[in-house]
């Protein structure tokens, strides 16, 4: 009976209340995102016409901050919140990362955006951007349906 | 006085050093607060297989397990809610001159948003130009994010912090695609 109280309280607290905390960080991730103008049509065209070091300055420090924070989880064997050891799953080459890359370039630089502003550009008012997000799923799905087909 | 001050800084665009740090501040932030590795696309793909799995082996896993990425991107999306209600800059985006000047030719003036209004917007959704800047463009986003194995964030930012090469030649070509478009193909389309 114990148990069972247990498993059921167990349950509860892994299905979306802890989310939250995610969605937290979105939140703040999403300010973030339009203070920098990260989710600027104009920014990225800027950055691919070597116009403006903004971006380059916003990911290449997002990524020296990213580096030195996953050098200092694996040195000092940082634990998450819960107690359970980080681990972070090594990325393995296929030539996607080639040929998707080059598409997904395309698809930056025509709509401005990569996936995270979407989200941020259709919340700013951008209603129109909606489409954009429907139609960036359906690539997706797209994607999944030829996988098998496809060169990696 | 500390008030004004302190709004008129969160009116005004960050500048890079301050939010780009504050990005890079995500990749520990997700890891320590639940082993959670950074990536945006994904929320795609757990769409996908929550909507519309089809059958499709590709969708056919438990997307439950990754609902925090979809609370995240809810996140997102609240986010830029927030600050285009409370902290709306009052003044046009600025943009480099040289880039001014090139938009102005294809009728680009109306810079009262990050999302120029001019080009993105319901009318010219049903135009040749804005099918392309919309539909072909996030379709690109969708297809070539999933067949990358991430984005921006799952690639140039949480891969390459892991020190990750498959991640740097993902966001090499990301640039590379970026810079052909942009400057070789674009100016056909808002030619349009």
């Amino acid at each position: 009976m114990e148990q069972q109280t247990h498993i059921n309280k167990s349950q509860f607290e892994h299905k979306w209340y802890p989310n939250i905390k995610y969605l937290l960080v979105g939140v703040f991730f999403g300010i973030l995102f339009v203070k920098s103008e990260v989710i600027s049509w104009f920014r990225i065209q800027e950055m691919f016409r070597l116009q403006s070091f903004h971006m380059y300055g916003i990911i290449g420090s997002a990524v020296l901050v990213g580096i030195v924070s996953v050098w200092l989880i694996k040195k000092f064997n940082v634990k998450t919140i819960h107690g359970e050891p980080i681990h972070i799953s090594p990325k393995t080459f296929h030539k996607g990362q080639i040929y998707g890359g080059l598409l997904f370039g395309f698809g930056w630089a025509l709509t401005g955006a990569c996936p995270g502003p979407l989200f941020a550009q259709i919340g700013t008012g951008a209603t129109v951007i909606i489409v954009t997000l429907l139609s960036a799923i359906a690539g997706t799905w797209v994607y999944g349906y030829f996988k098998d087909r496809l060169p990696h | 006085m500390e008030g004004p001050v302190m709004l008129t800084f969160l009116q005004q665009p960050w500048p890079w050093y301050i939010a780009g740090p504050l990005i890079g501040l995500t990749v520990p932030a997700l890891l320590i607060l639940g082993n959670k590795t950074f990536g945006i696309s994904s929320s795609l793909r757990h769409i996908c297989a929550s909507c519309i799995p089809a059958n499709i082996s590709y969708f056919k896993y438990d997307w439950k397990n990754e609902a925090w990425n979809l609370f995240f991107v809810f996140g997102i999306f609240l986010g830029g809610l927030i600050t285009a209600q409370l902290f709306t800059d009052p003044n046009p985006v600025e943009v480099a001159p040289a880039l001014a000047e090139e938009l102005a030719g294809y009728g680009i003036v109306d810079y009262d948003n990050l999302v120029p209004e001019d080009i993105l917007n319901w009318q010219s959704l049903f135009t040749l130009k804005g099918f392309f800047l919309m539909v072909v463009g996030g379709f690109l986003v969708g297809f070539g994010t999933r067949y990358a194995g991430g984005c921006t964030s799952g690639h140039a930012i949480m891969g390459l912090s892991n020190l990750q090469w498959p991640s740097l030649i993902a966001t090499v070509c990301f640039m590379i695609g970026g810079f052909i478009l942009a400057n070789l193909i674009l100016p056909l389309i808002l030619s349009l």
